[in-house]
C-alpha cells in the first residue's frame, strides 16, 4: 500500500460514483470467531458526501477501462480520461482497513468491461471470494453482475456477495440500443433471472439442509437513468412495478441523468440533473412498496408524467376527491395510509391509539401528522373543517402549492429573465 | 406538595415507586440530595435505594409491559433530561394503575412524550454507530472519541464488540469523561485520572499513530471528495443527514 493508490482511488471512485445504489441492508450476520466484522440488517450510512448522498459502502471500480461505448457513461471507451486498475491486494487492504476504522459497512464492487463479460465477471468473483475465504471478511458485499455474464459465474458470485445487481439503465430497449449498441435487454434480464433462481434455490435447499449455503441473502437491485431518453414516468414506473413483482428484487434506484458526455448529441442537453423528477419517482416508488398503491393509480395514459408541483400521493388524492374526507377514528388502515400528510408510522400509531379513545386534532398533530396537508382530507372527533369536497380539488391544490412558494420576497421587484428557474 | 429525595439512579427511581405505593403518598417533585427545596412544601421523604424493592417493581412491570415498553424506560433514562425521572414515574404509575397496560395509547401525553424521548435517544445511538471513527494507535489499539447528546455509549457496546471483535479498541465519551476498552476478550468501563491530549481533543497525535494511519486517513479523505457528484452539490442535505456537531471528530472532515 503506498501513495500510488491515492491516485488510483481518486480515478476509480470518480468513475463509480454515478451508480446510485448505496444501501447496505438486507443481511443480518453476527461475527464468527476468526472473521472480520458483521453485517447489520438495517444498513448503516457512515457518512454523507458533499452532494448529500449516503456513503455506506466503499463504492469502487476494479478498473474503469471498458470496451463498451455507452453514450451515458463516463467510462465509455471513446472518452479520453485517466484509466486505472486496482490490484487484488490493494482492493482487499482498502476494504479491510476502512472497515476497521468504521468508515464503511463493506464493499460495493463494480468494473468496466475488459475483454468480454465473462472475463470481467470472473475477476470480480475472484476478488470477492478472496475477501471472504482468505481474509475472512464478514462485512457487507454488493457486487455488480456484469451484463452478459454466464450463469455459472453468477451462481458463484451469489455465494460470496450479499447483494448482486444488474443495471437496466434505460427503461425501453429501443432507447437502450441507440445509446448502448453493445447491450440489449437480454444481457440485462438474463443475469437477473440467474440471481433470482439462485436465491430461490438456496431458500429451498435451506429448508431441507440447515447449513446449505446462502445465496445473495440481500437479494438484488437495479437502477434506471432518468432524463437521458424520452421515456415517460409511466414507462419507468411500469418497469419498476413489474420488477417488484419478482421475488428477489429489493430496490429500484433512479438516477437523475448527469450529462457526463455533453458532446454526444444522442443525449439531451440538460443544464442540471432532473432532481425534482428523480425525487418524485422515488416518492412514487415508496407508494408502490409501502403504501399499497398500484402503479396504474399513480401514472396512466391520461397522466403519463408525475406532477412536479405536488407529490404523487397528494396528486392521487386530488384526482380522487370522492374517497375523502376519511374518518380517522373509523377508516381502515389502508385508507388512512392514503391520506396526504400521513406516513406509515403515523398511520400505525393512529390505528393502535384509537382503541383507547377517539383522537382529535391536537393528538394527531402530536403524533406527527402534517395537518397543513391532511386537514382537507380527514374528519376526526371535533374537526369541522372544509374538506377537499367542499373546496374543490383545484382550490386545495392552489392553497397547498402557494404555501411552498411564499418564500419569495414580494417587496422586491423581480425581472423575469428567460432562463431564470 | 410532596417531595421525594433520591439518588438520581434508575434503581433509586424504582425504589421511589415502591415506597410511594407502600406509603400511599405520591411525589409531586423528585429531587436529588443537595438540590434546593422549593419555597413551599408539605412533606419531604428521603428514599433509600434498595435493590430488592427496585427488582420487585421491575418484575411487576415485566409482567404487564412488552419488551419494547421496558426498553423505553431504560433507554429513555439515558437521555439524562432534567424531567425524565418525573415523566418515568408518571408513566410507570399510570401503567400500574390501569387495568391493562397503556403503552400503546399514544393519545396519552406521557406515553407520547416518552416514546419521543426514546426515539431521540435511539437516534443518537444510531448516529454514534454511523459517525464513530477509529484511529489506529502505534500499539495496535483503535481509538475513537465522541460527545453524544445523550449517554448512549453503553447502548452501542454489544454492536461494537460484535463488529470489531478481532481488534483492541477504546471508545471514549469526551463529555461524560468515561469510556469502554475492549482487550479482545471482554469490554470494561474505564475512567482516566490524568487526561492525555487525545482524551481532551478526541484526536490522536501523529507520534501516537500507527505508521499507516496517516495514509489511510488520507485515502479516506480522498475517497470522500471523489465520490461526490459536483453537479448535485447539496450542502443542506449533507448537514441534514450529518449534523455539523459531529464533524469535529470525523476523519473526512478534518
Amino acid at each position: 500500500m503506498n501513495e500510488n493508490v491515492l491516485e488510483k482511488l481518486k480515478i476509480l471512485a470518480e468513475s463509480a460514483r454515478y451508480d446510485v445504489s448505496c444501501s447496505s441492508s438486507g443481511t443480518s450476520r453476527s461475527n464468527k470467531k476468526g472473521t472480520i466484522g458483521s453485517a447489520a440488517g438495517w444498513g448503516i450510512c457512515h457518512s454523507f458526501a458533499e452532494d448529500g448522498r449516503c456513503i455506506s459502502l466503499l463504492k469502487i471500480m476494479l478498473t474503469n477501462s471498458c470496451i463498451y461505448d455507452c453514450a451515458y457513461c463516463i467510462n465509455r471507451r471513446s472518452n479520453d480520461i485517466p484509466r486505472a486498475t486496482l490490484s487484488v491486494s490493494e482492493l482487499v487492504d482498502l476494504t479491510i482497513e476502512f472497515y476497521r476504522r468504521n468508515y464503511i459497512e463493506g464493499l460495493f464492487l463494480s468494473s468496466g468491461i475488459v475483454r468480454n463479460p465473462d472475463y470481467t465477471m470472473e475477476r470480480l468473483v475472484r476478488i470477492v471470494k478472496d475477501l471472504r475465504q482468505v481474509h475472512r471478511f464478514n462485512g457487507y458485499i454488493h457486487m455488480k453482475s456484469i451484463p452478459g455474464a454466464s450463469e455459472e459465474l453468477v451462481q458463484e458470485a451469489g455465494l460470496y456477495a450479499d447483494r448482486l445487481s444488474v443495471n437496466i439503465e434505460i427503461p425501453k430497449e429501443e432507447s437502450l440500443k441507440i445509446l448502448a449498441p453493445e447491450k440489449d435487454f437480454q444481457s440485462v434480464f438474463a443475469p437477473m433471472r440467474y440471481i433470482q433462481q439462485g436465491v430461490l434455490q438456496s431458500a429451498e435447499d435451506r429448508k431441507r439442509f440447515r447449513h446449505a449455503p446462502r445465496f445473495a441473502p440481500a437479494g438484488q437491485s437495479t437502477q434506471m437513468i432518468v432524463g437521458a431518453t424520452p421515456e415517460t414516468d409511466k414507462d419507468i414506473l411500469w418497469v419498476s412495478s413489474a420488477l417488484y413483482k419478482r421475488p428477489t428484487m429489493k430496490r429500484v434506484y433512479y438516477s437523475g441523468f448527469v450529462p457526463v458526455n455533453a458532446y454526444d448529441n444522442r443525449l439531451p442537453a440538460l443544464k442540471q440533473p432532473p432532481l425534482v423528477r428523480e425525487n418524485r419517482l422515488y416518492q412514487a416508488d415508496w407508494l408502490l412498496r409501502f403504501y399499497q398503491f398500484k402503479v396504474e393509480e399513480i401514472v396512466d395514459d391520461a397522466y403519463p408524467h408525475l406532477d412536479l408541483e405536488v407529490d404523487p400521493k397528494l396528486a392521487w388524492a386530488l384526482r380522487h376527491p370522492e374517497h375523502f374526507p376519511v374518518d380517522i377514528n373509523k377508516a381502515d388502515y389502508e385508507m388512512i395510509l392514503r391520506v396526504p400528510g400521513i406516513g406509515v408510522k403515523s398511520a400505525q400509531l393512529i390505528v393502535v391509539s384509537r382503541r383507547h379513545g377517539r383522537l382529535g386534532t391536537e393528538q394527531l398533530k402530536k403524533i406527527g401528522i402534517v395537518m397543513k396537508k391532511a386537514q382537507y382530507f380527514i374528519t376526526c372527533n371535533e374537526l369541522t373543517m372544509q374538506s377537499v369536497q367542499d373546496l374543490r380539488p383545484e382550490n386545495v391544490r392552489r392553497l397547498l402549492v402557494q404555501k411552498n412558494n411564499r418564500k419569495q420576497d414580494d417587496r422586491q421587484l423581480i425581472l423575469p429573465f428567460a432562463d431564470q428557474e | 406538595m410532596n417531595i421525594f429525595i433520591y439518588d438520581k439512579t434508575l434503581e433509586g427511581l424504582l425504589t421511589s415507586v415502591f415506597d410511594a405505593y407502600a406509603r400511599k403518598t405520591f411525589p409531586d417533585r423528585l429531587l436529588e440530595e443537595g438540590e434546593p427545596l422549593p419555597l413551599f412544601y408539605d412533606e419531604v421523604y428521603t428514599v433509600t435505594t434498595d435493590e430488592e424493592k427496585a427488582n420487585r417493581v421491575w418484575r411487576a412491570l415485566e409482567k404487564k409491559l412488552s419488551k419494547v415498553a421496558l426498553s423505553m424506560i431504560t433507554v429513555s433514562w439515558l437521555s439524562e433530561l432534567p424531567e425524565i425521572d418525573s415523566l418515568l414515574f408518571r408513566y410507570i404509575r399510570k401503567n400500574i394503575d390501569a387495568p391493562r397496560a397503556i403503552e400503546m395509547n399514544f393519545g396519552d401525553p406521557d406515553v407520547l412524550e416518552l416514546s419521543k424521548i426514546w426515539k431521540k435517544v435511539g437516534r443518537e445511538k444510531e448516529r454514534m454507530g454511523q459517525f464513530l471513527r477509529f484511529q489506529k494507535a502505534a500499539d495496535g489499539t483503535f481509538f475513537a472519541a465522541m460527545e453524544p447528546l445523550y449517554n448512549v455509549l453503553p447502548l452501542n457496546i454489544s454492536f461494537l464488540k460484535d463488529r470489531f471483535a478481532d481488534q483492541k479498541w477504546l471508545v471514549y465519551d469526551l463529555k461524560r469523561e468515561y469510556g469502554y476498552y475492549y482487550d479482545l476478550t471482554e469490554v470494561i468501563e474505564v475512567r482516566f485520572e490524568e487526561k492525555e491530549q487525545h482524551l481532551l481533543t478526541g484526536l490522536l497525535n501523529e507520534e501516537l499513530m500507527d505508521k499507516d494511519e496517516k495514509l489511510f486517513q488520507q485515502l479516506w479523505k480522498q475517497y470522500f471528495r471523489s465520490i461526490a457528484i459536483k453537479e448535485r452539490t447539496n450542502p443542506k442535505l449533507q448537514r441534514q443527514h450529518m449534523p455539523v456537531r459531529f464533524w469535529k471528530y470525523l476523519t473526512e472532515k478534518q
